[in-house]
């Protein structure tokens, strides 16, 4: 090869890689901008502490978000914890007992590829028509829950499926071969092996799960709502709801922006704190098992 | 009675026919290397002794495989009854993501012994056994993955041994391994004959000679040739043993 072909490509390969860098760089900062944006805007108003701890008050101006608060917490708790306990054990199922061609895996597979693009907002139709007035639940922290449930469903069952199928062979037959029964080597090898990627498949539904807003709408959400719950029936506001409220049918919208900003910023602590969490336990998990 | 007995077995992986009506008695407390090229057939014989092959989808077997004079394949056994009593090594460590003793302890736990000390006696016996206890007893909380190769395969052999199975399958043991743990292992498969009774497989024919009492060469799925490993390796009886034992072919 000629001298001056191979500085051609070398300065071919340069040029690619600028351009990859340069768009990077680009996204990177947008996101960054809108966090800091979010973050600069919002400061003010969650530094102040009555924010935490009060209902919204003035025409939804002022006060805090106290209710919003407890809401999106306990739906985002109850709503992982009944997709984990259903779809945890489906893709156990669907990895390690289904047979490859039966019915229900396929129908399963189906489900799981395209329930996970079906549009949210359907997804609080379904809700409401079923938990809400069909099985009678009304608008409460059930109903919400259940359909935030079914909504990350497809997502937990499908990681936790990938999650078990990655467990090396090899210690499923070691296993085996020690004399232990399928269960068994489920219960005490695939499972803790594979339980820092359930984890991971569960983070990612926290995000989901706390920021929706359509399929609380008509299930469980509150316009407005000074009290807590007392019980899984009861109906609560939620943050994304509540941020939507303040942006467009608050009585004077320009004057309720800083509260909005605020909610936002908690919305996003509240993932952020949730994600950790999580991360935390998993890496913990890992350090200790020398798991990869 | 002999401990081990396969009579006129053949399996098939589909229309593969992979072990052609090998019959071999295994004598009890001695230790018989399988030798002979890849693909003839030693892994899946080898796996006959725990019904491993069970699990592999499409298989067929026919013949008899006797434990104690009992045939394993009869309708009435339990596989998971015989892998309890049958131990079994594999080529690659296999260590659990669990704590060196809780890998030792594994076997008894899924036993449902509930006995704390017992399990503890039995897993310091057991790495005594595998002549690990030296080099790991200040660490047994650690996880076993922190372990060296030839660390992780002694850690499978005690594993395997805290159960106290009568029978020890290894299916190339040390070929993961550097020649130090090697011997270690070799050294191990000398003083577990005492209370075991050992079937190895094994692609190195001078370890097949340093550790077993009786060798059986296979060759495209047929036992060609069984026989006291001094006699195999001083005076083969046929061709393709002598072949291969010289290095002339596989
Ligand atoms: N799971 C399987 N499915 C189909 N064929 C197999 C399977 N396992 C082994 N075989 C075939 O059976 C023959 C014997 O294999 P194996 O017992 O692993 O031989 P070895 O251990 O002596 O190398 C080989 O030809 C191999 O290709
Ligand atoms: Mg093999």
């Amino acid at each position: 090869m000629h001298n001056d072909t191979l500085q051609r490509n070398y300065l071919y390969q340069r040029i690619v890689f600028l351009i990859l860098k340069v768009v990077t760089i680009f996204v990177v900062g947008v996101l960054f901008f809108v966090l800091f944006y979010i973050f600069s805007k919002g400061i003010g108003t969650v530094l102040r502490g009555s924010f935490w701890i009060e209902i919204p008050k003035d025409g939804l101006s002022g006060g805090g978000i106290l209710p919003a608060i407890v809401g999106t917490t306990l739906l985002t708790l109850l709503s992982i914890l009944l997709s984990s306990a259903v779809g945890i054990p489906a893709g156990i199922f669907m990895a390690e007992y289904a047979p490859k061609k039966s019915i229900l895996k396929v129908l399963v597979d189906i489900m799981t590829n395209n329930l996970a693009g079906i549009p949210s907002i359907v997804f609080g139709l379904f809700g409401m028509s079923l938990f809400v007035i069909q099985l009678n639940f009304g608008d409460s922290i059930l109903a919400g829950s259940l359909t935030l449930a079914i909504m990350v469903l497809p997502v937990i069952i499908r990681t936790t499926e990938q999650a078990v199928k990655a467990v090396p062979d090899e210690l499923r037959l070691a296993s085996i071969g020690m004399g232990a029964t399928k269960f068994q080597t489920i219960w005490r090898i695939i499972l803790p092996v594979s339980f820092p990627r359930i984890i991971t498949g569960i983070i990612l539904s926290i995000g989901r799960v706390a920021g929706e807003t359509a399929p609380i709408l008509f299930t469980v959400a509150a316009l407005y709502l000074p009290q807590l719950p007392r019980s899984i029936f009861d109906q609560v506001m939620a943050l994304p709801y509540h941020l939507y409220v303040l942006c467009v049918s608050s009585p004077d919208p320009q004057k309720s922006l800083p509260q909005a900003f605020g909610t936002a910023l908690v919305l996003l602590l509240m993932v952020l704190v949730l994600n950790l969490i999580a991360t935390y336990i998993r890496n913990q998990y890992k350090r200790k098992y020398k798991l990869k | 009675m002999f401990k081990l007995e396969a009579i006129d077995v053949n399996v098939y992986y589909g229309d593969k026919h992979a072990i052609k009506n090998v019959s071999m008695a295994i004598p009890r407390n001695s230790v018989v290397a399988l030798i002979g090229p890849s693909g003839c057939g030693k892994s899946t014989f080898l796996r006959l002794f725990n019904r491993m092959n069970d699990l592999i989808e499409g298989i067929r077997i026919e013949g008899k495989v006797l434990l104690d004079g009992i045939d394993i394949y009869s309708k009435d056994i339990d596989p998971v009854e015989v892998r309890k009593r049958v131990g079994m090594v594999f080529q690659k460590p296999t260590p659990f993501p669990k704590s060196i003793f809780e890998n030792v302890a594994y076997g008894l736990r899924i036993n449902n012994v509930k006995n704390e000390r017992y399990i503890k006696e039995q897993v310091e016996k057991a790495l005594h056994q595998a002549a690990l206890w030296e080099e790991v007893h200040k660490d047994l909380k650690k996880s076993a993955l922190a372990l060296s190769g030839g660390q992780q395969q002694r850690l499978c052999i005690a594993r395997a041994l805290a159960v106290e199975p009568s029978v020890l399958l290894m299916d190339e043991p040390t070929s993961a391994l550097d020649p130090i743990s090697t011997a270690k292992i070799e050294q191990l498969i000398g003083q577990l004959k005492n209370n075991y009774t050992i079937v190895i497989v094994t692609h190195n024919m001078h370890q097949a000679g340093r550790v077993s009492d009786k060798t059986g060469f296979f060759n495209m799925g047929v036992l060609v040739e069984y026989e006291n490993t001094k006699k195999i390796f001083t005076h083969p009886s046929h061709r393709e043993t002598e072949n291969y034992i010289t290095g002339r072919f596989g």
